[in-house]
């Protein structure tokens, strides 16, 4: 089947330390379409190192095992680390969490585009800036050519994003794997960034996965979700069927958010329930 | 008639010439809370560190109790009111344990049975014996936050001033923070001003909510009037659409 980009199986990582290894993700298993993935959990939950270890970023001396983990039919375990970092940023790549840190602070926000199209497409140099503007543009940035020479301290964090999504998306990946791409906007400008990537997502038949701590969020964006705790998958279900949870700890997560809609005199809290570690 | 717990009125706060609190009012009776919603820049967090002497270039008048705040703050006020910041990481001394952070306090204001406080402050914000003599590092993000809470209730103010008390923390640890605030303050009827970007947090813990957009409040009114999700203002609008997450056709709706 063509239609799977991504199929994981028995993911682990793992760090030593002084009293043996500590396990951040244990035994994740599952396959990404051209779709919307969302991958939902708290802090060490283990889900922004399942996104570290597809894109094999996981910092030494952490340690990645997995009994299969292949990208559109080819075998990530075996290959090369060379080959592997070509298809880093050509066919699978990464939004982070904040762009002011993930941007070149000394460098415009255009070159910066331009120069992750000019590696990946070596011969054309012209054409950088062309399709550095062309992209600005899809991203819905209103006077691209103004932009194109802002450095990031001129810009917000919204419009930092945008450049962030731009970047990415130049150099025409199958995959994408968004980490927290919006915690650290405001509301309104989030909704305004998630709607740009959905465009783009759909239009182009990526595949996305979407990293976050945001239930409402993810429940809204994404077609599937899986639901982390303690470096394992507590569930995997359909995004509208997130109201009919079974397991404990994800009715658990609904239930502890305070909402709009209704008045509660406390918020639930749940134990946790060290039998989900196994 | 009493005077309300807290008083602001005509509130202009300037950072470098620039307005960032525009001509704001608004009262909050003795053991009312009043939450304040905004986006970044919005200028609510700056009406909190006005109230606290925080932001000394503003004009307009604050008061506590009846009496009007001049430009410093003195021990007196500090008894009274008291806050609570964002991030608990950078809130907590890294090299005090729990116990001194506490006792600082104290000996600042020079109360008498230290030992007994800070045991039962301890106890009000649900961390045992075990807590007292570690440092930050050695406590969770929620336990960190449950410091600063009970260092600034262990001076029993009147007052409770909160900027974006739980934003740092995942939402379980929220759900617990959250109702802590909320059963200490029942109980003590202490007089609540809560900033948050959150809407629903602050629909919550308050009464009476101001949305805050530009430095000027666009909308005061009961939290009861939100949770049918209609506004007024169509700012406030906007802040209840995105509140309910992701809706396609919602940039088109807005941006253009």
């Amino acid at each position: 089947m063509s239609d799977i980009l991504l199929n994981v199986e028995d993911l682990r990582v793992r760090f030593p330390g002084l009293n043996g290894y500590t396990d951040a993700v244990r035994g994740l298993s599952f396959t990404l379409g051209r779709e919307r993935l969302g991958i939902v959990g708290e802090s060490g939950s283990g889900k922004s190192m399942t996104g570290r270890a597809i894109l094999d970023l996981v910092p030494p001396p952490g340690e990645v095992t997995a009994k299969r983990m292949e990208f559109m039919g080819l075998d990530l375990l075996t290959m090369p680390p060379r080959e592997r970092r070509a298809l880093r940023g050509a066919r699978m790549s990464m939004i982070m969490q904040d762009p002011k840190y993930s941007l070149n602070p000394v460098m415009t926000v255009g070159e910066q585009i331009a120069e992750t199209w000019r590696i990946h497409n070596p011969g054309a140099q012209r054409q950088a800036k062309e399709k550095a503007l062309e992209m600005l543009d899809a991203v819905r940035i209103r006077d691209p050519k103004h932009v194109y020479d802002l450095y990031p301290h001129e810009v917000s964090g919204g419009m930092g994003q945008r450049v962030m999504i731009a970047m990415v998306l130049v150099a025409d990946p199958d995959l994408i794997i968004a980490d927290e791409p919006t915690s650290a906007l405001d509301v309104t400008v989030s909704m305004q960034v998630l709607a740009i990537l959905d465009d783009l997502v759909s239009g182009r038949g990526l595949g996305l996965i979407f990293i976050s701590h945001d239930l409402d969020l993810v429940r809204s964006f994404c077609d599937r979700v899986i639901v982390m705790y303690g470096g394992a998958v507590m569930e995997t279900l359909a995004a509208r069927d997130l109201d009919q949870a079974q397991h404990a700890y994800t009715k658990g997560l609904l239930n502890c958010l305070p909402r709009l809609d209704r008045a509660d005199e406390t918020l639930p809290i749940f134990t946790r329930d060290p039998e989900w570690l196994r | 008639m009493t005077a309300p717990a807290l008083s602001v009125s005509h509130l202009t706060v300037r950072y470098s010439g620039r307005a960032v609190v525009d001509d704001v009012s608004f009262d909050v009776e003795e053991g009312g809370s009043f939450g304040i919603v905004g986006e970044s820049g919005s200028g609510k967090s700056t009406v909190l560190r006005a109230i606290a002497g925080l932001a000394t270039d503003r004009d307009g008048t604050i008061s506590v109790e009846g009496q009007v705040l001049g430009r410093k703050r003195d021990l007196a006020f500090c008894r009274l009111v008291q806050m609570v910041f964002q991030d608990p990481y950078g809130s907590l001394h890294p090299k005090q344990t729990v116990d001194r952070a506490l006792a600082e306090a104290i000996a600042i204001h020079g109360l008498d049975r230290g030992e007994e406080r800070i045991q039962s402050a301890l106890e009000d914000v649900g961390l045992g014996r075990g807590f007292r003599f570690r440092y930050p590092h050695q406590l969770s993000g929620g336990q960190r936050q449950r410091v600063a809470i009970a260092r600034a209730l262990i001076l029993e103010p009147r007052i409770l001033l909160l900027d974006e008390p739980t934003s740092a923390l995942d939402v379980s640890i929220q759900a617990e923070v959250l109702n802590l605030l909320k059963r200490l303050a029942a109980e003590r009827r202490m007089t609540m001003l809560l900033v948050s970007h959150n809407l629903a947090v602050v629909a919550h813990m308050c009464l009476r909510i101001a949305v805050m957009q530009g430095g000027k409040f666009v909308e005061e009114a009961p939290a009861r009037r939100f949770r049918d999700l209609k506004a007024d203002h169509p700012y406030t609008q906007t802040l209840l659409d995105a509140s309910g997450g992701f809706r396609r056709g919602f940039f088109a709706e807005t941006a253009k």
